[in-house]
């Protein structure tokens, strides 16, 4: 990391009462990310990315407690009151969700949507927010933007509604943005050219921006820093060249092998990690990945790894037996 | 009589699209979703379908099942067409085809749990007793994967992506359908959980004995379980042949972009700067002729004027170009 943090994680934990028991979705995670600069969260499904972003946000559940710092601009979001923290939310903190009708509302027309937004955060007029909006879809790729802005959300594809979104988080310049699996659900075109917008946007207001994807290839390119977690826990972190040229953590190299490679043959079946992350209700004793894990032996299974600093700087893992620095995956 | 269709036609095909054309209102424009389409999908096979965010194929697998009647052209499942079906025969039918949606999240009733969710196909279809019912959901979920005993109980949303899209593949199967489509089943799911879902997917389709229309925006996830793949633009199909012919040799320039745009795990390659240039036509007033036009670097008078045919460029692949990469100019 270069330059002072303008978002910094600390000792973040949430914590949510299920009927099950307490559900411990983040454990323990410290990140943090400077103005301009790119970081990669990557994991498995379930394994707290969304929640982590969420406790950034200070939209957890009611029921969620949380515990630890969210240093962002030199205050700490989760000390800060509501008031304040909607105008934060609205104009230096914006988010972009894995499912865009959770951003969008469903019964007001994309129009309303945005000329609301800007109307409230920047003061603009009608006028003046409309000719915006037409500009911000057309930025984002929409064809037809004044027809677009009659249209309610369940009236786009998928792929529309997520740019839609989009163009409703950069309206108000915002410092920091979360995209939370941003391109999931579109083709690679699209992916790349939404990718492509986010960092053009990102360089024009040197906005800092946090890429939340389960797609190592959408993170190999596009990102300074990853990090990738694992049951609540992050659990490798590296500048980007350097987790994939010398990644440590078995975790990491599982879920490399696991993507489909298009120089395969149909039907072959995919290396998928066996299992299942653990029921994060019934967290283990010691590393969580160990029953997944083809390298555990006897200490994996009673003793919870730390991260510990790798030889090159930047990099940290958590594994008692970790991969060999320097040998390529 | 039938109509010409320009594909071989499988022997036996389970699903045979022809001239499929589907449109949506929209003011007084009208959106052309679907222009033409024609498809055979033979029993047993997969038919992979790609393309663009917005090109028409969730309108198209909507069409096929009829909850969007098309404007033109016919559907027939095992030799009948489902387009010329009402009430209580269409239902009958339907039963035989399943659809399993791009957002696994948002398409479960959020207030019920999960098993009554999946015994609620069987509820409809008249399976009166109960403990037959509770049996049937036991085994289904147990052939996904899931544990019955710790699922069904619960609400939908206490699991994460990957098992909601378990569960709603649970909900397809159990009512025993010989056709199933899948739309983007594994968009939303990370690798590790999209590689196990797609073994599963294959396992499933062995196991009973399926015919899958699978679409999906990752060429490679695409490639792994697909026989043949078919490639859609803004309402057209450009291109369809056998999965490893048409990755090695493209034909159509816009399948030849797409196989470009694949986002690679690594640092080393830098991703294509936003390949497609332009901007996506509208399908509210698409192109005239090729509909790529717009974006092909191939594009010339004749692509404006005339709409190109599927043609055989080699043995079983076929595309839909003036000047295709490969095969007869
Ligand atoms: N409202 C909730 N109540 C209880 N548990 C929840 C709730 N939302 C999520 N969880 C649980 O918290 C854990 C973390 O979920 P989270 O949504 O953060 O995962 P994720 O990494 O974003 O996964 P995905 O890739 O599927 O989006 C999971 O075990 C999930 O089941
Ligand atoms: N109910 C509707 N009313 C008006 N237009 C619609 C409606 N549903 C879809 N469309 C339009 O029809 C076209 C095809 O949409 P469709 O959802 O079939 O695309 P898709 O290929 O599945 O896209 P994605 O990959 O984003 O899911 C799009 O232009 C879309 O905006
Ligand atoms: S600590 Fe042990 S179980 Fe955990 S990843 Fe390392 S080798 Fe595997
Ligand atoms: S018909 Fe013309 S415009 Fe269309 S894909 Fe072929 S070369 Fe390109
Ligand atoms: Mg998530
Ligand atoms: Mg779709």
């Amino acid at each position: 990391m270069t330059g002072p943090a303008l978002l910094s994680v600390e000792g973040v934990a949430v914590d949510l009462p299920t009927p099950r028991g307490n559900l411990r979705a983040v454990d323990h995670v410290d990140l943090s990310i400077g103005a301009g600069r790119t970081l990669g969260i990557v994991g498995e499904s379930g394994c707290g990315k969304t929640m982590l972003s969420r406790a950034i946000l200070q939209l957890l559940p009611k029921k969620a407690k949380l515990t630890g710092r969210v240093m962002f601009d030199g205050q700490d979001l989760v000390r800060l009151d509501r008031e304040r923290l909607r105008k934060l939310r609205g104009r230096s903190l914006a988010v972009v969700f894995q499912d865009p009708m959770t951003s969008l509302n469903p019964v007001l027309t994309i129009g309303t949507q945005l000329i609301e937004t800007l109307q409230e955060h920047l003061e603009l007029d009608s006028v003046a927010a409309k000719m915006r909006s037409i500009e911000l879809l057309a930025a984002v790729g929409i064809p037809a933007p004044e027809q677009r802005l009659m249209q309610y959300p369940h009236q786009l594809s998928g792929g529309m509604r997520q740019r839609v979104a989009i163009a409703i988080a950069l309206s108000c310049e915002p410092q920091l943005l979360i995209a939370d699996e941003p391109t999931t659900a579109l083709d690679v075109t699209i992916q790349a050219q939404i990718l492509d917008l986010l960092a053009r946007e990102q360089r024009r207001r040197h906005m800092a921006m946090i890429i939340i994807t389960h797609d190592l290839g959408v993170v190999a390119g596009r990102t300074d820093e990853v990090a990738v977690m694992y049951a609540g826990r992050v659990v490798e972190r590296a500048p980007t060249p350097d987790l994939f040229k010398r990644m440590r953590m078995p975790y990491t190299e599982a879920l490399l092998a696991a993507i489909p490679k298009i120089d395969a043959k149909p039907h072959t079946p995919l290396p998928a990690i066996s299992g299942r992350p653990p029921d994060p209700t019934r967290p283990l004793r010691g590393c969580s990945f160990s029953p997944r894990c083809k390298y555990a032996w006897a200490q994996c299974l009673i003793e919870k790894p730390g991260l510990e600093d790798a030889d090159s700087p930047g990099h940290q893992y958590a594994c008692f037996r970790p991969l060999a620095a320097g040998v390529p995956a | 009589m039938m109509q010409p269709v320009s594909q071989p036609a499988s022997a036996d095909p389970l699903l045979r699209v022809e001239n499929l054309v589907v449109e949506y209102p929209l003011g007084n424009k009208t959106v052309h979703a679907v222009s033409s389409v024609s498809l055979d999908i033979a029993r047993g096979e997969t038919l992979g379908l790609v393309g663009e965010s917005g090109c028409g194929k969730s309108t198209l697998g909507r069409a096929v099942m009829q909850l969007r009647r098309p404007v033109s052209g016919k559907v027939l499942f095992d030799g009948q067409d489902l387009t010329a079906m009402q009430g209580d025969t269409l239902r009958r039918m339907r039963r035989r085809v399943q659809l399993i949606f791009q957002d696994p999240i948002a398409s479960l009733n959020p207030r019920r749990r999960i098993g009554d969710i999946i015994a609620e196909p069987l509820v409809i279809s008249g399976v009166k007793d109960a403990k037959k019912r509770e049996q049937l959901v036991h085994d289904v979920l147990g052939a996904v994967g899931l544990d019955p005993q710790l699922v069904t109980g619960r609400l939908p949303h206490e699991f994460s992506g990957g098992q909601c899209q378990r569960i709603c593949i649970a909900r397809a199967l159990v009512l025993n359908p010989e056709f199933i489509i899948c739309d983007e089943p594994v968009s939303a799911l990370d690798v590790s959980i999209r590689a196990q879902i797609l073994n599963l997917l294959e396992e499933m389709k062995a196991r009973y004995g399926l015919t899958l229309l699978f679409i999906a925006h990752d060429l490679a996830v695409v490639k792994a379980v697909s026989d043949r793949v078919a490639v859609m633009y803004l309402g057209r199909l450009c291109e369809v042949g056998p999965s490893e012919q048409l990755f090695a040799q493209p034909a159509h320039p816009y399948t030849a972009l797409l196989i470009e745009a694949i986002p690679v795990p690594d640092p080393d390659v830098r991703p294509a700067e936003s390949v497609a240039v332009g901007e996506p036509p509208s399908p509210i007033a698409p192109p005239s002729g090729c509909r790529f036009r717009t974006r092909c670097p191939r594009a010339d008078q004749r692509c404006r004027d005339e709409v190109p045919e599927l043609r055989e460029v080699a043995p079983a692949q076929f595309a839909a170009c003036h000047h295709p990469l490969i095969g007869p100019a």
